[in-house]
């Protein structure tokens, strides 16, 4: 299906066959992730490992949390167990014997426990990173609590603390996410719900939060494996799934409120900002000092900024645009138009012209 | 009539293909309320040939469907009547956004939910995300394939809950080899559109950003009891709930509108703006428009009043002058136009429309919307 094809370079090439034979030498991660204690998220893992089980494929669990459901006892009864060993009394997965046993499959719940000093590694998620590099494949099963750089937004909501965490970077290493999205149910409790209490009313709002936190996270992750997959097979389109604005800045556009509305579209959209601006050869002491104020407002609104290069202004922002999956674009009005651009058209009608598939939002000045 | 009851909650169980495990989640849940003591029913069900979740039904009554003659073969459809007459609390109906067949009394299904809900009953219902309106033309973008059985968003929002049923592309794909999900033709068939992996996990990406939008609209309710102990997030900002954009979309008879259109409602929502939508004729009865124009143009405002914006016609001699007159009459902050036609090129001493709209326009933002009509790669 795809037809717009990029050329690869010799190295791209080469980095590409490095880095699937690397890949395939590891064991695959698949994760499950759960905004809530209690929404099924063992459970999946766990039916998840019992069903490649009956397929034939070797699993074991190498690590589980104390405290289980019935329904995970009855699924834990069909799979083989590796049993945690003790160090000062607290248990740690025990990676030599999952290593020497060495199953097609390992399932391991309470991703985010720290190791005691004088286990192999510090943390349980550094366990499964020794698994997959010993070409294991994990499936695995997370809170969104305990994701270090989520770890503020969330104890605002939840009010607990957390001390255990694992870094993003690790979930973004996933082959596979799967958020588990199981909400409070609605139909079931409809006599509670009516007569709310705020106990009752609280608690839903903070797991919708929760809720919300999680899908957004998949999501992201689900678009760096799409974006990587595009690459991977040379694909230049984008599908534009996830809003991508871009701010094109000059050094007299009111940047301001341009910034201010990217920012707050970016914000509802779940998106992302990027602040661009095209270098112009000799700017005046006054202008220089217009576009340094710019600057710092798309820093302080946290906008990834660019500077671009290319003679023709227009063409830059657009190719830069179609590089990066940018969705709209946003600019000043044009602030002169003499006879010249009466007759040819002003840099804005080009840009509008040029850009077929992206929006244009063209601000007030 | 004044013992109506209170309307019944409507959950969409919401995936991004067959065979996610939307509809064996939904009767998982029915099988839950059973247990509970709650009166459930199966108005509609689409067993597809999957073992494990016809499975499911088991021990749930089904109400028989009703059986149409069209044009010499028989079709079934959900049997409305018969549900409201059995009167059950909760009520099971598969594939909400399919059309009915001509000659039912509701043409579509979402219509026939609509009329049990009404009538106090729970719907519990599934859903892909290519059928959601809003999302047409990039669906068609990511797929080539273009939807026809739509879901207006509003009736969306009005559903009491939204779950994802998630599954990651490659457990789908291995399923379809597995032929759990269509038989081997259909299997292979599916394969060569749906089924690519870069387009199972776009449409994923969908399904996901819209259940946390789906989510999020549902948390801003501020007079919920529970509301003064937590901190929203966007708490520092002191952003008001109280919309403060207000979106005008300017149709044409030109295809492109239904594009505009839905892009403008998706704007809209995610800005929690307003939303209207005019067009502007010289004569007040569109006279000056050719017949296929004038109903063309009528289809596209019937298409915004459907997805709930408020659309009307305007007098005036200048398209441009009177879109953004009337912009300014009423406030409106953004102003959407379709990107120019290849016939609209800007002639010399002369200007399109959107070109025109741009000039006269600087005390408010102009969007001149992509054109996701065309698609980025070919078949």
């Amino acid at each position: 299906m795809p037809a717009i094809m990029r050329r690869r370079t010799p190295e791209e090439l080469l980095q590409q066959l490095q880095a699937e034979e690397a890949y395939e030498q590891t064991g695959r991660l698949k994760v499950f992730l759960g905004y809530a204690s209690g929404v099924g998220k063992s459970f999946r893992m766990l039916d998840e490992g019992r069903r490649r089980h009956e397929r034939g494929q070797d699993v074991v669990v190498g690590a589980l949390q104390p405290k289980t459901s019935h329904e995970v006892e009855a699924l834990l009864a069909k799979l083989p167990v590796i049993p945690l060993k003790t160090v000062d009394g607290i248990p740690v997965m025990d990676v030599p014997a999952i290593l020497q046993r060495r199953p097609e499959v390992c399932l391991v719940d309470g991703l985010a426990y720290d190791n005691p000093p004088g286990a192999a590694n510090p943390n349980r998620w550094q366990d499964v990173e020794q698994l997959l590099k010993a070409g294991i494949s994990v499936i695995t099963s997370v809170n969104i609590q305990y994701i270090d750089e989520l770890r503020a937004r969330i104890e605002k909501i939840t009010g607990k603390k957390v001390t255990q965490t694992i870094p993003r970077s690790f979930l973004n290493s996933a082959d596979e996410i799967v958020v588990v999205d199981a909400p409070p149910d609605m139909c079931i409790s409809r006599a509670s719900d009516d007569q709310a209490d705020p106990g009752q009313a609280s608690r839903a709002q903070k797991l919708s939060e929760l809720r919300e936190i999680a899908l957004l996270l998949a999501a992201d992750v689900v678009d760096r494996q799409l974006e990587a997959y595009l690459q991977r097979n040379g694909i230049a389109s984008t599908f534009g799934t996830q809003e991508r604005i871009l701010v094109c800045l000059t050094p007299r556009a009111n940047a301001g409120p341009m910034i201010e509305s990217g920012r707050r579209n970016a914000e509802r959209f779940h998106g992302d900002l990027t602040v661009a601006y095209v270098g112009q050869p000799e700017l005046s002491s006054d202008d220089q000092a217009a576009l340094d104020r710019n600057l710092a407002i798309a820093r302080a609104a946290n906008a990834h900024i660019e500077i671009l290069d290319g003679e023709d202004a227009i063409q830059t922002i657009l190719k830069f645009a179609r590089e990066r999956g940018i969705t709209q674009i946003f600019v000043g009005h044009s602030t002169h138009e003499g006879w010249w651009e009466r007759l040819t058209g002003t840099p804005l009608d080009h840009l509008i012209r040029g850009a077929n598939d992206i929006d244009v939002r063209i601000f007030p000045h | 009539m004044a013992d109506r009851p209170p309307p019944g909650k409507l959950k969409i169980y919401l995936g991004y293909a067959a065979g996610v495990g939307k509809t064996y989640q939904m009767l998982e849940e029915a099988q839950e309320l059973k247990r509970r003591g709650r009166d459930v029913v199966i108005g509609y069900f689409e067993p597809h040939g999957r073992q494990d979740t016809i499975a499911r039904t088991e021990g749930l009554e089904i109400i028989p469907r009703r059986k149409f003659d069209y044009r010499g073969t028989v079709f079934e459809e959900m049997d409305t009547d018969a549900i409201l007459r059995r009167r059950p609390q909760v009520c099971v109906v598969d594939e909400f956004p399919h059309t009915n067949v001509p000659g039912s009394e509701r043409v579509k299904r979402w219509q026939d939910v609509e009329v049990l809900i009404d009538a106090g009953i729970d719907v519990l219902t599934t859903m892909n995300i290519q059928h959601l309106e809003s999302l047409n033309d990039q669906v068609w973008q990511i797929t080539g394939v273009r939807v026809r059985e739509t879901i207006p968003d509003w009736v969306m929002q009005r559903a009491d809950q939204v779950v994802m049923v998630d599954l990651t592309p490659r457990a789908l794909l291995n399923r379809l080899a597995r032929g759990v999900v269509y038989p081997p033709d259909k299997a292979k068939k599916a394969l060569e559109h749906f089924f690519q992996e870069s387009t199972l996990v776009a449409l994923r990406e969908l399904a996901l950003r819209q259940t946390a939008h789906e989510v999020e609209i549902r948390q801003v309710d501020y007079d919920s009891p529970g509301f003064q102990e937590i901190t929203p997030n966007g708490d520092e900002s002191g952003e008001a709930p109280r919309s403060v954009d207000r979106i005008l979309i300017l149709v044409t008879p030109d295809p492109s509108s239904a594009m505009l259109i839905r892009r403008g409602k998706r704007v809209a929502d995610y800005l929690h703006a307003d939303c209207f939508a005019v067009a502007v004729s010289r004569d007040n009865d569109l006279g000056d428009l050719d017949l296929p124009e004038r109903e063309a143009l009528e289809r596209h405002l019937n298409f915004a009043r459907n997805l709930h914006i408020e659309a009307r016609v305007l007098q005036g001699q200048d398209v441009a002058n009177t879109l953004v007159e009337f912009a300014r009459l009423n406030g409106i902050t953004h102003l959407l136009v379709a990107r120019p036609t290849q016939h609209q090129k800007p002639k010399l001493f002369g200007r399109a429309v959107v070109q025109e709209v741009v000039r006269l326009a600087r005390d408010m933002q102009v969007m001149i919307v992509a054109d996701r009509g065309s698609r980025a790669h070919s078949q």
